[in-house]
Parts: structure tokens; C-alpha cells; sequence
């Protein structure tokens, strides 16, 4: 049992069991998932890890972690704000909501907050394209939609994962 | 016309919809609203009475056609099961992704028993003990419902082994993919549920030879699955009462872009571009002039806003007079004050950013186009540039294993050849996406 096994062993029991047992690697993505709840992104031992329980290299696996956009293999901010700004979207103001975003927190797209809290990231359709301007959050747990934002909307919205963050320091 | 007729027809069928009928009736999102509806009745009917070759059969009558986008007859798909070999699966295509389709999405959030249900039958159909919903990993919080609602069937022994003392054993498994348009291919998505690159396959084979994990496999689209409980319940005949000849049914119509209301709207297949973004889409906003239509998210052509364009039924067969597809009807609708530099330098960045690498062709020609957009769209390109674009779009057509490569080029070439003095180059000034007011009630 490796650290990945012995610290979510039930849960990684009930995905080995959604595949037949001889096509384990069909597993790697939601062991991914699994992976990434702590940190928000997949480190090399868990790289390892799910290599040893799926059965193939740990390169195989980190071509997976390449491929997708949803992991992620360093740290980057505790929630991703992540704004679809594709046709639809752009056609209901998503460019400069986007914009705005960015420049209320002092940051560019593609940038983290100083303290390591957001990073705003421009991604494509999420298909909410009759609720633009509209964003995801993925943080180590979830991923969340946000639809017929404002900056204002969003600025608020990250005042308060602050003022949470505040409380459990 | 086919459109009245259809609309006179499903208001004495459970509500106005066929698909989206928790928009009539809400309760149908819970498992006893949905029951008490008489969901899961044809389940047990169909299970205890039928075969599974006379469930083909009715599907293959009523003459549904496939609503991700090619629209292949679904019946006809599902004869194509090979019969020696198995086991067989069903995998279930919820990865929707194309820029301008959320139709899905709602199915399965609002009425996810009835699209349970259909998946239930599909596999019952093809003889599939194992179903997989595969599902784009945003849907992350939907597939959680949905493992809680599988469940649920469970519980209540409509899933699992011996159904109604029968020998017909059935389990549903989600599975979430992790950002990445091209497992919305079929193939693409089947390696990607083998836990491999979403990179599509060289078929033939096709999945119904050579599917998951290279057995017999039916890939369903989930409004297409949506269908057939209501199909089974009332009969092929009933179903062929709404739509066309050649595309009978409903359709759910994403609407989406410069329009009053956008959303989803459930509507004969048949009905008119003028019809859905006029009436109920409200028109174009601030009053604007309407001036072209995407017709299937950004994978189509743009067609132009013109009074025939508007007056064409939106069906399998009338859509490709205007040089365009239904596909997955997801209609973006383009006022105006739109600059289509901007807009093909939009969709081609997209392109760019989902094209798997696996096809050359795609790979770099996706690469090379986004340049030129990206020197047109910022005043640094000549006229000779736009000729280049062309080129590199018409030179990507048919050299790749998948339809993304062509998906690619749609938007470019048609933009150039039917709006021209959009490209037309005389000023450095720069494209933009046209001013835009819009509030949120």
C-alpha cells in the first residue's frame, strides 16, 4: 500500500470497482482527482502512486496530467477562477468582465494573487454560453459554476474566501 | 408546415416538451415526481415483455436521429451491435463542449430520470450489462447528482442484477473526463475513458465492431437517450408526429450570442431560423440588425442572415442548402456590429487550443491560422494574408483522422467567402467585438 492507498482507501476501492478488474488503468482519471485533493495538483509521488496501482509507468500517467486541462501539476492559487471567454461568451461581455476581474485583483490572466488565493485563468466554452459573463471555480474539492456574473459579483465572492481563509488562520 | 403542426400536437402531450417536460412539470427532477409520472413503467415493460430486438425495432422506426451532431439514424446504429462478440457497452457522450451547446447539460440537471431511464433502455436494446456516462469533467457537481440518483435505482431494484426476476442484469457508472473538447469525438472519448490520450482512433472499425475497450460499443449522445422512453411508451408513430419526414422529433435548439433571450428551446425539427430567433429568442438586441448565423456552434459555417436563411427549417435536410449543418443546433446568432476578423480569430483560437496533436494537418494548420487571425485581428496583416488564411483552412479540409481538423476551418472560409468586406483590409485599425450592452433581469 502506497501513501495515495492507505490515506484514501476507500474511496480508491469504489473507482477500482466502476472498471472491469483486468482494465484498471481506466481508472487514472478520477485517481487523479483523488490525488489533487490535497494541494489542488498532483505531485511526482503521486505520480507514482497511481502508476503502481493502475499498473503502468509514471510517465504514462503524467501524459494524462499533461493532456487535461482540469490537473494540474504545481501549486497554483487555492481557488482557480477560471472565465470562459469563447464566442458565445465574448459576445455577452465576457472579454472585459474578464478584464475587469483581472484588474481589480492587480493581476494579468494567467496570474495568481500575491497571498496564493486566486488565479484567474481564461478557459474555453463550459457551456453556459445563455448565462456569459460566467466563470468556474475549481479548488482542491469541487468544481463550481459562477453564472451571470459581475466583477463586482466576483470581487465579493473572493472577499469572502479572504475573510475565510483569515478565520482559519 | 411542420412547425404549427408540431406545436398544435405537443400541447396535448404531457405539457409542450418531450425532452425538456420539467420545464411543465418540475417535479419530475426528484425519483417520485418522476414515478409518479409513470417514469420507469416502460422500464418494467420493456424489461419483463419485450425483446431486445423489438426495442431496436421501434427506435429504428420512429426514425430518431442521433443529437450530437451527425445525426445517424439511432436504430440503424444500434443494429450495427456485433453480435459475436462480447461483452457489449453503452457509453453515454456528456462531454458536451462545442461553443454554443448547453442543452445537455439541462437534461440531465432538471430531468435526470427520464435520461436515466433512456440509458437503461439503450443497454437493455443492445444487450449491455455496463453503461458509461462519460461526462466532461466541469459537469463535476452534476455527476455527483447523478451518482446519488444511480443510487437511487439501485434502492429501488430498477438497477442491478435479476431486474423483475428476469435474467438481465444492468449497472450505470459515471465517469468524468478532465477538460478536453475532442473526447467529445466518440473514439476520442472511448480512449479516454480507457484511461489513455482523448486522441481519436483510425476507423473503421467503429465502435459498434470495435468500441471500449475493444468491444462491441453503442456511443449515444444524451439528448438522443432522452428520447427513448417517451418513444417506447407512445410508440414510433407517435414520435413521427412531430418534426419532418427526414428528421422526425423534437430538437433542443441552444441559443446563444446577440439575441434578446437566449436558452434552450425545445422545438419540432422543422422550425424556422426566423421562428426561434425572433419570436422566441426576441429578436436581436438594441433592436440590431441580424447578420449571420452560426448554425451549430463553432465547428459550422456562418451562414447569411438573409430572409431565405431565416425562412429555412432547421432540419437534417433543408440546413445544408444554406452550406451549413444542423449538427448539434446550437445556433449563435452574429448582430451587426460584429467585425468577423474578430470572430474567426475567436473561433480559431479555440481550435487551436482543443486540436488533440495527433493529425498533423490540424495540429499545425490550427497553429499557423491563429498567427495570421492574430496579425489581421491586431492591423498587422496585409490583403495577401487573408488569402494565406484561406489556403492553410482549404489545404486542412479531409487530411485528418477526426472532424475536428474540418471543424477548424468552417468559420474561416465561409466568413471570407460570404463576407468579404469584412476582409477587406484598408485601414490598420484594429477589429473589435462591436459595442454591447447587456443586463441581466
Amino acid at each position: 500500500m502506497n501513501a495515495l492507498q492507505t490515506k484514501y482507501a476507500k474511496d480508491i476501492k469504489a473507482i477500482l470497482a466502476k472498471y472491469p478488474e483486468d482494465e484498471k488503468r481506466s481508472a487514472v482519471m478520477p485517481l487523479l482527482y483523488v490525488a489533487q485533493r490535497e494541494g489542488g495538483y498532483v505531485s511526482r509521488q503521486d505520480l507514482a502512486d497511481i502508476a503502481e496501482i493502475i499498473e503502468v509507468t509514471p510517465t504514462e500517467v503524467a501524459s494524462i496530467v499533461g493532456f487535461y486541462t482540469l490537473y494540474h501539476d504545481k501549486p497554483e492559487g487555492q481557488y482557480r477562477v477560471q472565465v470562459c471567454n469563447d464566442l458565445p461568451c465574448a459576445m455577452r461581455g465576457a472579454d472585459a468582465f474578464l478584464q475587469g476581474v483581472c484588474e481589480n485583483l492587480g493581476i494579468e490572466v494567467g496570474e495568481t494573487t500575491k497571498d496564493g488565493l486566486v488565479r484567474v485563468e481564461a478557459v474555453m466554452c463550459l457551456a453556459a454560453c445563455d448565462k456569459a459573463p460566467m466563470f468556474q471555480v475549481q479548488d482542491c474539492e469541487n468544481i463550481t459554476y459562477y453564472e451571470e456574473q459581475t466583477v463586482d459579483s466576483t470581487i465579493k465572492l473572493v472577499e469572502k474566501w479572504r475573510k475565510a481563509g483569515a478565520k482559519k488562520k | 408546415m411542420a412547425q404549427s403542426r408540431g406545436e398544435e400536437e405537443m400541447s396535448t402531450v404531457k405539457g409542450s416538451h418531450i425532452l425538456l417536460r420539467h420545464r411543465d412539470k418540475p417535479a419530475l427532477s426528484t425519483f417520485e415526481g418522476y414515478v409518479k409520472d409513470g417514469g420507469f413503467k416502460t422500464w418494467k415493460q420493456v424489461v419483463t415483455k419485450m425483446t431486445p430486438e423489438a426495442v431496436v425495432n421501434e427506435v429504428f422506426d420512429s426514425g430518431l436521429r442521433g443529437r450530437g451532431g451527425a445525426g445517424f439514424p439511432t436504430g440503424l446504429k444500434w443494429r450495427f451491435i456485433d453480435k459475436n462478440n462480447w461483452p457489449h457497452y453503452v457509453v453515454v457522450n456528456a462531454d458536451e463542449s462545442e461553443p454554443g451547446t448547453f442543452k445537455d447539460r439541462e437534461i440531465m440537471e432538471k430531468n435526470p430520470y427520464q435520461f436515466l431511464e433512456g440509458v437503461m433502455l439503450t443497454a437493455y436494446a443492445v444487450n449491455a450489462n455496463r453503461a458509461y456516462i462519460y461526462l466532461r469533467g466541469e459537469f463535476w457537481r452534476l455527476a455527483a447528482e447523478l451518482d446519488k440518483q444511480i443510487a437511487r435505482l439501485h434502492k429501488e431494484k430498477l438497477l442491478g442484477k435479476k431486474l423483475f426476476g428476469k435474467d438481465y442484469e444492468l449497472e450505470l457508472y459515471t465517469h468524468l473526463g478532465a477538460g478536453a473538447y475532442i473526447c467529445g469525438e466518440e473514439t476520442a472519448l472511448l480512449e479516454s475513458l480507457e484511461g489513455k490520450l482523448g486522441q481519436p482512433r483510425l476507423r473503421p472499425p467503429f465502435p459498434p465492431t470495435f468500441g471500449l475497450y475493444g468491444k462491441p460499443t453503442i456511443v449515444n449522445n444524451v439528448e438522443t437517450l432522452a428520447n427513448v422512453p417517451l418513444i417506447l411508451e407512445k410508440g414510433a408513430k407517435w414520435y413521427r408526429k412531430f418534426g419532418t419526414e427526414k428528421s422526425p422529433g423534437t430538437k433542443i435548439f441552444s441559443l446563444s450570442g446577440r439575441v434578446v433571450k437566449p436558452g434552450n428551446y425545445e422545438l419540432p425539427l422543422g422550425t424556422t431560423y426566423g421562428e426561434l430567433i425572433m419570436e422566441h429568442g426576441g429578436g436581436i438586441i438594441d433592436g440590431r440588425q441580424i447578420k449571420a448565423i452560426m448554425s451549430a456552434g463553432a465547428s459550422s459555417s456562418l451562414i447569411v442572415a438573409n430572409d431565405k436563411a431565416l425562412a429555412t427549417p432547421m432540419d437534417y435536410e433543408n440546413v445544408p442548402s444554406l452550406g451549413a449543418q444542423l449538427g448539434s443546433a446550437s445556433i449563435i446568432v452574429i448582430d451587426e456590429t460584429v467585425d468577423l476578423k474578430w470572430l474567426v480569430d475567436k473561433t480559431v483560437h479555440f481550435f487551436k487550443h482543443e486540436s488533440c496533436g495527433k493529425c498533423t494537418p490540424c495540429r499545425e494548420g490550427t497553429y499557423w491560422m491563429n498567427n495570421i487571425t492574430h496579425r489581421i485581428l491586431h492591423g498587422e496583416a496585409e490583403q495577401k494574408d487573408v488569402d494565406l488564411l484561406k489556403d492553410v483552412a482549404v489545404n486542412m479540409k479531409g487530411k485528418c483522422l477526426c472532424a475536428l481538423g474540418e471543424f477548424a476551418t468552417e468559420a474561416v472560409v465561409s466568413s471570407i467567402e460570404r463576407f468579404p468586406n469584412d476582409f477587406k483590409l484598408k485601414t490598420a485599425a484594429k477589429a473589435v467585438a462591436g459595442e454591447l450592452k447587456v443586463t441581466h433581469d
